[in-house]
């Protein structure tokens, strides 16, 4: 799985890394986010699936 | 009989439990979750009940929050313009300025490392309490000081003021305030907020009202404006999430009992008290600007929109049995902090309040109860964000 973001999306929320901290973090000055892992293992699929659907402005998108 | 047209029904607002929504809110959910609604200036617009609905029109760019275009449910005011800085009732690019200056400020991590300040105001609070001696009113000994202080810290408001915010926020939020005291009360709050930002704008500071002051291309009513909202939200809707969460952890003893003995953890059980509680009651709200069609509907510019995240985090077709607090279900996905780009800034902030607030009361009485009987405890019915009034506790 490969993970992309659109800053331009986001609001901040910080959902993904309240569901997903191993793989995305918010930048300490703007608070948009930021991806650790591009492509997390297969072992985090769950959680980062969470992430992409907790996703408040569809920042977060993955490609299978 | 008067006939009642269809789909020009009002908002149904009477309860039979404390804690359920209006069986008829419910009722018109499974009939029609996008449905017509009357509002009380007697013109129409739509109500959306399902969660499935509520979800993908939070996250719809077409309705608008604008201020100048949302009518209440409940409240028979004529819509008026958001003073500058009241970010909550703009759209885009507008919002996306003002959300910005915030984003940084709320992150998971910095609120986060909040956690050991936000556990020693509660055990102070607590220490106060055994100190009293049961039975305490858990409302203004414990749910309402403790966001309030790490809210007013935060910002940097001195605490000594707050009585000023709690007394004005109450009389804004209480839907029965005649419209012209309730502007008095928003103005008394922003004349003293003005205070603090310009006071901040001449000696700076590294608090969050000194770092906003110090935006200069913001003037000092926009700056005092966006505190005006974290203040307003900070105080009031986690202090009624801890007395009514409270409330219906005493009232489920079950669900208790799984948390006291480790069956579930604190994270699921505050998402689930969010979803079973939605302590807004009568929102979100946004408005129709060009004609469009929303599932199969045909949104008309100049409609107002109500989205009941109530009623959509009780929906049967997305939380299994939606009335059972269920901590073991858990509350994943509940609509309290809203969704799309407005969703709740200070949600990270409101987590770690509800996870240290819980656990820390409930470790330190092991036998808290009612003490009085469950029917007597008095509900905030006319207020827009529900709670409890008053609770007293023992232990």
């Amino acid at each position: 799985m490969r993970v992309d973001v659109d800053r331009d999306r986001c609001c901040g929320a910080g959902m993904c890394a309240l569901e997903a901290p191993e793989v995305f973090d918010q930048d300490e000055t703007d608070g948009l986010v930021v991806v650790l892992l591009t492509e997390p293992p297969d072992t985090l699929d769950d959680v980062v699936r969470s992430a992409a659907e907790q996703c408040p402005s569809g920042a977060v998108r993955l490609r299978e | 009989m008067t006939e009642v047209p269809p789909g020009a029904r009002p908002l149904p607002t009477t309860r039979t439990t404390p804690l359920d929504p209006p069986p008829e809110l419910l009722e018109r959910q499974r009939e029609c979750p996008v449905d017509r609604l009357r509002y009380p200036d007697g013109s129409e617009g739509w109500l959306i009940t399902g969660y499935d609905q509520v979800r993908a029109a939070l996250a719809d760019l077409r309705f608008s929050s604008r201020k100048e275009l949302l009518r209440s449910p409940v409240q028979p005011q004529e819509p008026s313009a958001a003073k500058p800085g009241f970010f909550v009732y703009t759209d885009p690019p507008e919002h996306t300025k003002y959300r910005r200056l915030l984003t940084g400020l709320f992150t998971l991590r910095r609120m986060n490392q909040l956690a050991e300040r936000v556990k020693e105001i509660a055990d102070d609070a607590l220490d106060a309490m055994e100190r009293t001696g049961p039975p305490v009113d858990l409302v203004p000994a414990y749910a309402l000081p403790l966001p309030s202080l790490v809210i007013c810290e935060l910002l940097g408001v001195p605490y000594e003021d707050r009585e000023v915010f709690q007394h004005n926020s109450t009389v804004i939020q209480d839907i029965n305030t005649p419209i012209e005291q309730a502007y008095a009360a928003l103005e008394e709050m922003q004349n003293f907020l003005a205070g603090l930002v310009e006071r901040r704008r001449a000696e700076p500071s590294d608090d969050m009202l000194g770092g906003l002051a110090a935006h200069e291309e913001l003037t000092v009513e926009e700056v005092t404006n966006v505190c005006f909202l974290l203040l307003a939200a900070g105080h009031e809707t986690t202090a009624n999430m801890l007395s009514l969460g409270t409330y219906a952890l005493l009232t489920n003893p079950d669900q208790l009992a799984l948390l006291r003995s480790g069956g579930t953890t604190i994270e699921a059980a505050v998402e689930e008290l969010m979803r079973y509680l939605t302590v807004n009651h009568y929102g979100p709200i946004r408005a129709v600007v060009d004609d469009f069609e929303f599932e199969g509907c045909p949104m008309k510019a100049g409609e107002t929109v109500t989205l009941s995240a109530f009623a959509a985090n009780r929906d049967p077709k997305h939380f299994a049995d939606p009335d059972r607090l269920d901590f073991v279900r858990g509350g994943r996905g509940q609509l309290s902090f809203g969704h799309g780009i407005h969703q709740c800034i200070g949600q990270q902030l409101a987590r770690i309040e509800m996870r240290i607030g819980f656990q820390a009361l409930l470790d330190r009485f092991p036998n808290l109860h009612l003490a009085v009987p469950q029917e007597d405890v008095s509900m905030r019915d006319s207020m827009l964000i529900y709670g409890v009034a008053s609770m007293p506790v023992a232990w």
